[in-house]
């Protein structure tokens, strides 16, 4: 066997070793229900932000706290700490990507990604002529 | 229903042009592979070659009226056109019409499609035996990509998106049962505002002339297998030379873009939409060095063929993850789901497995040496090198790939934890790997090196890279602790092999090359690339908030920060007017205007730092988002020193737009009582003197009395609220307190009766309570060696590829 195939027998069982170690730090989508049964286990959910509680957010205390609360389409809520400041556009958005864990019954979040309805694509509805006067 | 007002023939032209697109490409690609393959004479086949090329024009005259009709359209503002309603509108700046074409997916591809033909003429000038083979694949792509433009159903199915679509045609809304609808439609809904930016304006077209140029080594290797012949490796040489510098560089211009106007703080992610861009330039360099070897000593022809084909399959496959909505939740760019997605995966496969197909079917015929590489040979080590690029580039894209294995298999796997960790984990040691064969490999000679040769080289460089990266270990305080000393390891090994690379090329260029510039296209290249690596591992690792909040004024203890989600507490709250600490500086938030032209309102950041008596300011700013947002898109601003940048952004602030004309309305309450305000009640719980929570608000001397308060809005939040006042002998200040999510404001004015505890507090609500907003501040050291790289690289690529341009002709005369 000569030493180029050698080589890539190595490199290939390199990547073959990287792309197992990988799949170890992979985490999980997870309902509400289902991260709240694994306090502490780095989960995603996909929510959306419960309108019938304040979003709090106040600069003057602390630009880095925002706490909300999300719910998921199973109706599960659940109380979101967020220590960072609070994303553009917040409550435009009609999905949230939360990235964290659930410590004592709150989800303390690492990062939040938005899915806003309409950043390229035209929805519909949207097409809202000024009143004709 | 007959609508009034609108302007149809744009439309007609351009969906007409975009048929004649269709039909032309597919006469040329048919004309173009019958005239190059098919067994006919040569008379007949000149004859092909003529329609081949008349069609390609044809082609070329319809892809350039679609571009003028919809520039027509955007321009005049006709917004009876779908594209027009959703990507532009009356108020944007006329050097943003261009952006319009990008942001939406049809103009893309046009461009795409424009880049193809541009290309092609370029080719047949040239001259080139491959003619036939390349500029037929190359019209069956721009066929492919037609189809994406031309947004008929066939069989119930929709094929393409048509970019000249009225938008009463493509939506169904009320206001269209109104024949003069297009009076009510003022208005577009505008261009985003992350795209109202001069990089967005650049770096799409540099980006899809990349991509468009991938075709050309993809196409060449094809051709050359149908043909059993290896002699289009030459030809390819120039033009992957090519395809790597303008891919590279877009690629670099998007990482510009994001660092100029996004605000992840930083040039690069690892998002899924850049690792699709990268990926291919990746593969694509491992087939330049791999056809290098073929071209000096006769190896590699396999994976010179196998690295083209997949370079160009891995663009498609790209397009097709960014394009399709499949991304979704990993990525933070939003494109569009056009329901195409059927038509995006045939259009890697079509591409894809016939292509892999016919390498396989001719693998055994081509050619390929029985004797093994000499170890001190560079064709052996460009090879390892080539090898180690398309494995990190293979580990990139599996890695991004994992929300098509979801799709495919159901599950719900989700990203890793730290994204960027994961990825830096890894190529951390490709970067190692390809900075220490970047060094070293130019001094070996093809095919068998002397020792003495080397020996007689190398050791300069290597010392003087040494004894550069010990000092820079040593003094350039490297501490990146965050993953572990493993990590910082690897991180201070890179640097040693980024440096080495630079410092070999360096010496290359002078010791071996003796400074005949023209030569040493490679070693630039090498030596950018190099630069590049030191630029990403000290910015990286070095990367300082310099906004840690230490004002004081939150609410919470420090040992919060160690709580599960870790407290980042990078926002500084800076007050109007207020000299705030922030670290090494002093920063005071001065004043905002708003720029007339595009509305963006800037905002005055002086900086002096406590050391020395430097003092410069900065303007960051934000701009009103307009795609169904009321919020805004905050725009970075940065201090560039030749070593580092301070790099700042708005990250919220308090909109002041309104004069603030209502005043403290007087309001009489006692310990116990409940006040209403317009949306809640406050009730006082207690009075405290001289309260030790709050000994920051007032002085020593002073006698401070507070009320707490407690704030219920009707939406259910709770706040705390203690207006208070402190007195000094017959003097006495206020000291007002906020409620900022409620617009609150509350004084404490008197005591009015002290025997029956009656006291007057001000109760103030309005949409400006106070100027205040919040920020962020980064410094990245050594940047600039970060971009100065990407355009040494640049320029090598383009050295490279002119010299063997002169050299060819030399020989041809």
């Amino acid at each position: 066997m000569n030493k180029t195939s050698i080589a890539l027998l190595i490199f290939i069982a390199a990547a073959i070793v990287v792309l197992i170690s990988y799949t170890g730090d992979l985490t999980t989508y997870e309902t509400i229900a289902s991260a709240k049964e694994r306090p502490g286990k780095f989960v995603n959910l996909i929510t959306t932000i419960d309108k019938q509680h304040p979003i709090e957010y106040d600069p003057v205390k602390n630009p880095n706290y925002l706490t909300f609360t999300a719910k998921d389409s199973l109706g599960a809520s659940i109380r979101v700490i967020y220590r960072n400041n609070k994303p553009t556009d917040m409550e435009k958005s009609d999905r949230l990507v939360l990235k964290g864990k659930v410590v004592d019954g709150q989800f303390e979040c690492k990062d939040i990604l938005m899915k806003c309805p309409s950043k390229y694509k035209d929805a519909p509805n949207q097409i809202v002529a000024p009143a004709a006067s | 229903m007959n609508y009034i007002g609108e302007h149809l023939l744009p439309g007609q032209i351009g969906h007409f042009f975009t048929l004649l697109f269709l039909v032309s490409s597919l006469v040329a690609t048919i004309a173009f592979f019958v005239a190059g393959y098919g067994r006919i004479t040569q008379e007949e086949k000149n004859a092909w070659n003529r329609l081949a090329r008349i069609s390609f024009a044809v082609e070329t005259i319809s892809i350039l009226t679609m571009f003028a009709t919809l520039y027509y359209i955007i321009s005049h503002h006709y917004f009876e056109y779908k594209y027009a309603y959703n990507h532009s509108d009356k108020g944007l700046q006329l050097e943003y019409l261009l952006s319009c074409f990008w942001e939406g997916q049809e103009g893309s591809f046009m461009l795409w499609a424009f880049w193809h033909c541009f290309l092609g003429w370029i080719f047949i000038a040239r001259k080139s035996f491959w003619e036939n083979g390349v500029l037929g694949v190359l019209n069956f792509a721009q066929f492919c990509l037609s189809t994406m433009l031309i947004g008929l159903y066939f069989w119930g199915n929709k094929v393409g998106s048509n970019p000249f679509i009225l938008l009463r045609l493509d939506t169904e809304a009320p206001i269209f049962k109104n024949p003069e609808y297009l009076t009510l439609l003022r208005d577009g809904k505008g261009l985003n505002t992350l795209l109202q930016n001069y990089w967005m304006v650049i770096h799409p077209p540099v980006l899809f002339l990349g991509f468009a140029s991938t075709i050309i080594p993809f196409a060449l290797a094809i051709a050359g297998l149908l043909a059993k012949s290896s002699t289009w490796t030459k030809t390819a040489l120039s033009w992957a030379g090519f395809s790597a510098a303008v891919l590279g560089l877009g690629v670099m211009m998007g990482a510009a873009w994001a660092y100029e106007s996004l605000t992840f703080g930083g040039y690069w992610a690892w998002d899924p939409v850049e690792n699709a861009s990268m990926v291919p330039w990746l593969i694509l360099i491992a087939g330049l060095h791999t056809n290098l070897i073929f071209h000096h000593t006769g190896y590699s022809l396999r994976a010179t063929c196998f690295f083209y084909i997949l370079s160009f399959c891995l663009i498609l496959y790209s397009t097709f993850l960014t394009r399709s909505g499949i991304l979704g939740d990993t990525s933070v760019h939003a494109f569009t789901d056009l329901e195409m997605n059927t038509q995006l995966v045939l259009f890697v496969l079509v591409f894809f497995l016939p292509a892999l197909g016919l390498f396989f079917f001719r693998y055994r015929s081509l050619p390929a040496k029985e004797k093994e590489e000499d170890s001190y040979s560079r064709e052996f080590w460009l090879f390892i090198g080539s090898l180690v690029l398309f494995l990190s580039g293979l580990i990139i894209i599996a890695q991004t790939s994992v929300p098509v294995f979801n799709k495919i298999f159901g599950t719900k796997i989700a990203p890793p934890e730290d994204v960027e960790f994961a990825y830096n984990q890894v190529q951390i040691f490709v970067a190692i790997v390809i900075g220490l064969l970047t060094a070293v490999t130019q001094y070996l000679k093809y095919k068998t090196t002397t020792r003495s040769y080397l020996g007689k080289n190398i050791w300069g460089p290597t010392v003087l890279a040494l004894v550069i990266s010990l000092l820079i270990s040593w003094l350039g305080d490297i501490n990146y602790a965050k993953k572990g000393p493993g990590f910082l390891w690897a991180i201070h090994v890179a640097l040693f092999a980024a440096i080495y690379s630079v410092i070999a090329n360096t010496s290359y260029i002078w010791l071996v090359l003796k400074g005949k510039i023209k030569a040493a296209g490679a070693s630039v290249a090498h030596l950018g690339f190099g630069l590049m690596l030191v630029g990403i591992l000290i910015s990286s690792s070095k990367k300082t908030v310099l906004s840690w909040n230490t004002t004081g004024i939150t609410p919470l203890s420090t040992d919060n920060k160690k709580s599960a989600a870790g407290d980042p507490a990078e926002n500084i709250t800076l007050f109007k007017g207020v000299r705030t600490d922030m670290g090494k500086y002093w920063v005071t938030y001065k004043n905002d205007s708003i720029r007339s032209t595009d509305k963006k309102r800037f905002f005055d950041i002086a900086f002096e730092s406590k050391k020395g008596n430097e003092q410069f300011s900065l303007y960051p700013d934000v701009m009103k988002q307009n795609k169904g947002g009321e919020g805004f898109a905050a725009n970075p601003a940065a201090r560039h020193y030749w070593n580092k940048d301070i790099f700042v952004y708005i990250t919220s602030f308090q909109d002041t737009d309104q004069t603030d004309t209502s005043r403290f309305q007087p309001k009489n309450i006692r310990v116990g009582d409940t006040l209403m305000y317009n949306s809640g009640w406050m009730r006082l719980d207690s009075v405290s003197v001289n309260p030790a929570s709050k000994q920051h608000l007032f002085e020593a001397g002073e006698m401070a009395l507070f009320l707490n308060m407690t704030v219920e809005a009707k939406n259910g939040g709770r706040y705390p609220l203690t207006p208070g006042m402190a007195i000094r002998g017959t003097q006495w200040r206020p000291i007002i307190d906020t409620v900022v999510a409620q617009s609150l404001a509350v004084s404490f004015n008197k005591v009015v009766d002290e025997k029956k505890g009656l006291l007057e507090i001000g109760v103030k609500q309005n949409a400006s309570v106070s100027s205040l907003l919040t920020l962020k501040v980064y410094e990245f050291p050594m940047i600039n060696l970060l971009w100065l790289g990407t355009i040494l690289m640049v320029t090598g690529f383009f050295m490279a590829v002119f010299q063997r341009a002169q050299k060819r002709a030399s020989a041809a005369s």
